[in-house]
């Protein structure tokens, strides 16, 4: 056995610490596509506001209340296992896997449609286009696609989290891991907000 | 647990054997060690690169190598050096090894998690290597990345860039690792202000680190999007802006000077004390010091964009903030001479590299506020002048205090002590060989000799031969004090606890220190710096 034997479990207070300077590591790194944005959109305003209208605010509204609603579901998974009912528990954690399914699907359609109409980066038709609009283009699958690995690992995180639920390793005593995989989804839910009026709702 | 039969008593270096107790081992000791070997390692090989290209320089034209192998060749010793080796250098070795003993810990606060930045670390080392080697050319884009070129270049830079996103990643979490550990593991009665003060340098340093390097991840993934998408963020054929790169670029990759130069601060700092057998002259100026060189360093990284078009307000406004900067690492220099002044100074060999620390840190200080002033920025912006800057800080202050770190806990480490004779012999070499190598480049740099050229004007040539005189003059240095202490980790005389009579935690448990490093939590009841009985020598 590796020496592990004087930490067999990191207190709660501890690595919830972790996880929030972690999580603020994630805030940066969207950050820097914020600064981006900043740069781009203060230069290019008009394209911009012109770009986003071949955004759809609905698909875009939908997607902002399928995570909200996830978080809300992750959330109360948490309260569950404090209670010591953990068959609720993954209940409530596959609800939100499931919303996080319907998010990239609604992903999957929204970036389908957009590289139909060959708005994509390096495309012909985006060539011709304004600078702004392909910065904001770059920008719209730059952003988006970085959410959208991050709806991945949540969902990895998750489904970890309902195996250890069911091999008792988290349970009322113990579930740092299963608050930490939670306070990443609201990450991924926060970042969403802040992606969704800058993408959708400038026109 | 194997236990050992031999009458040594078991420590954290024979409580297990085999590779792979050490591959998988939490210990933060083994970790600092592999570490340790590993950073030793890519060292040499990056310093070869170097003497290559210093060989190179002997005589204008081509001597031993193409322009294009001299390119790689200054690109990937900027990589290994910058991203391998010294960033995570300090805060990764002795910051592992000392940082948990030192706050009276037995371990980090994430064992498991520190074990793993080790592989996410040697990982991205892996994969650096490989962008030299694999298909293609290495990379020739300098260790900056700078756009349009590296967006362009046919060499491999995808793999390059990937390889310090990987490297950032195992810093975040090591920064993290520490942060967390410094809030929550420190021994009962140890107040932030009895805090010893390298943990306090790793702190300010571990900030950094969390806020600073996700900018350089996003920034390269955004490099790595052009090459693969064309999305043209840094494009002005499709409306990107090149200059913004830089911006993204230097919000990291200043600061990452700060991660290099406070652990190296710090480990000077806890050895005038001892040294001087005296308190540490103003632990709460340097506390500050350390955290105000943390905050204004993550706003100064404009410098290095004088003459990159940016705005006259900007200008002068990173200018100014570049000489704020200045004043909390000259508030340390002074600490530390304050400090031997009065004390019964023992010139032993920590104490030689740590003293020859400040003479070649401030002369990389002072020339870096010439590079810092507005007008003369004009002047020697890519010349020698700034190879000869940085290296003086990075090499001079971080490498130098990175030999003084492992002369002075070595007995700690190992148990063992190296020769003295041997390592002051060595220290002649590194520092004459140091001063011949670099200081010639900031006369040839005043003088208009660019940065980065493999071929040269025939006037130069004086220079640049005493300069590699002195890369030669190095590497004897170097080779003396490697084979000194590898050869004395084994055989070397069994050093005491407490061979320099410190008063730190480090030096109250044995040498090497138990698996667990206390048999019982220790009570702090006092500051770090009081020494009782000066020993005099």
């Amino acid at each position: 056995m590796s020496s592990t034997e004087h930490s067999e479990h990191i207190d709660s207070d501890t690595g919830k610490m972790g996880m929030w300077l972690f999580l603020f590591t994630e805030l940066f790194l969207f950050g820097g596509l914020f600064i981006v944005y900043a740069v781009m959109r203060s230069k290019y305003a008009a394209d911009f506001h012109h770009a986003a209208l071949e955004l759809n605010a609905f698909v875009g509204a939908t997607n902002t209340v399928v995570l909200l609603v996830s978080s809300m579901t992750v959330a109360m998974s948490l309260t569950a296992i404090q209670q010591n009912r953990s068959g609720k528990a993954i209940g409530l954690i596959l609800i939100t896997l499931i919303l996080a399914g319907v998010f990239m699907v609604n992903k999957y359609f929204e970036w389908g449609h957009k590289i139909g109409l060959h708005l994509y980066p390096g495309s012909d038709v985006m060539k011709t286009m304004p600078h702004g609009e392909i910065m904001f283009f770059g920008l719209y699958f730059m952003m988006t696609g970085l959410h959208a690995i991050h709806v991945i690992i949540g969902g990895i995180l998750l489904t970890i989290v309902i195996r250890k639920i069911q091999s008792g390793k988290i349970s009322s005593s113990h579930y740092l891991l299963q608050e930490n995989a939670a306070l990443y989804w609201h990450l991924v839910d926060l970042i969403w907000i802040f992606l969704f009026p800058l993408l959708y709702l400038i026109t | 647990m194997t236990h050992s039969t031999t009458a040594e008593p078991l420590n954290y270096l024979n409580h297990k054997t085999g590779l792979w107790s050490w591959l998988s081992s939490t210990d933060h000791k083994r970790i600092g060690l592999l570490y340790l070997y590993s950073i030793t390692i890519f060292f040499c090989a990056a310093a070869v690169l170097g003497l290559l290209m210093r060989i190179e320089k002997i005589a204008p034209g081509q001597t031993i190598m193409s322009a294009q192998t001299y390119n790689g060749m200054f690109t990937i010793h900027g990589i290994i050096m910058v991203f391998i080796v010294v960033i995570p250098g300090l805060a990764a070795v002795f910051g592992n090894i000392m940082l948990p003993i030192m706050i009276g810990a037995k371990d980090v606060a994430f064992p498991k998690l520190n074990l793993f930045s080790w592989y996410v670390y040697i990982s991205g080392a892996f994969l650096g290597l490989y962008s030299q080697f694999a298909n293609g050319h290495s990379p020739d884009t300098g260790w900056t990345f700078y756009v349009p070129y590296s967006a362009e270049a046919s060499s491999n830079v995808v793999i390059a860039l990937t390889a310090a996103f990987v490297l950032g990643f195992a810093s975040i979490l090591t920064g993290l690792n520490f942060i967390v550990t410094i809030h929550r593991m420190r021994a009962p009665g140890m107040t932030w202000f009895r805090m010893p003060l390298f943990p306090w340098s790793l702190y300010a340093t571990a900030w950094i680190q969390i806020l600073a390097t996700p900018i350089i991840g996003i920034t390269l993934l955004m490099v790595i999007a052009e090459r693969t998408f064309h999305i043209g963020f840094f494009d002005p054929a499709l409306g990107g802006d090149p200059v913004l790169y830089q911006h993204l670029f230097w919000i990291y990759s200043h600061p990452a000077v700060y991660v290099m130069i406070l652990p190296a601060m710090g480990v000077v700092t806890e050895i005038f004390p001892t040294f001087s057998q005296k308190p540490v002259f103003g632990y709460v100026p340097i506390v500050f010091s350390s955290m105000a060189i943390a905050l204004v360093g993550y706003f100064v990284w404009g410098h290095h964009m004088f003459t990159s078009g940016i705005s006259y307000e900007s200008r002068w406004f990173f200018s100014f903030l570049t000489f704020l900067v200045a004043i909390p690492s000259a508030i340390k220099v002074f600490n530390w001479l304050s400090t031997m002044y009065g004390g019964s100074v023992d010139l032993k060999p920590p104490l030689l590299f740590a003293i020859s620390f400040i003479f070649l840190f401030t002369i990389g200080g002072f020339t870096g506020l010439t590079l810092g002033s507005l007008a003369t920025n004009i002047q020697l912006h890519n010349t020698d002048f700034v190879v000869a800057h940085f290296h003086y800080i990075i090499f001079g202050g971080m490498g130098f205090a990175f030999f003084a770190g492992i002369h002075y806990w070595f007995p700690k480490i190992y148990g063992r002590m190296y020769n003295f004779r041997w390592a002051n012999i060595s220290w002649g070499f590194l520092f004459a060989g140091f001063n011949l190598l670099y200081f010639p480049l900031f006369v040839i740099g005043i003088q208009g000799m660019p940065r980065r050229y493999f071929d040269y004007d025939p006037k130069f040539q004086t220079g640049e031969v005493i300069s590699t005189i002195g890369a030669f003059i190095l590497f004897i240095g170097l080779i003396g004090m490697i084979s000194n202490l590898v050869y004395h980790s084994k055989r070397g005389a069994i050093a005491p606890a407490n061979p320099w009579h410190g008063v730190t935690l480090e030096w109250q448990i044995p040498s090497p220190p138990p698996h667990e490093n206390f048999d019982e939590v220790p009570v702090i009841t006092r500051e770090p710096y009081v020494f009782d009985h000066p020993h005099t020598n």
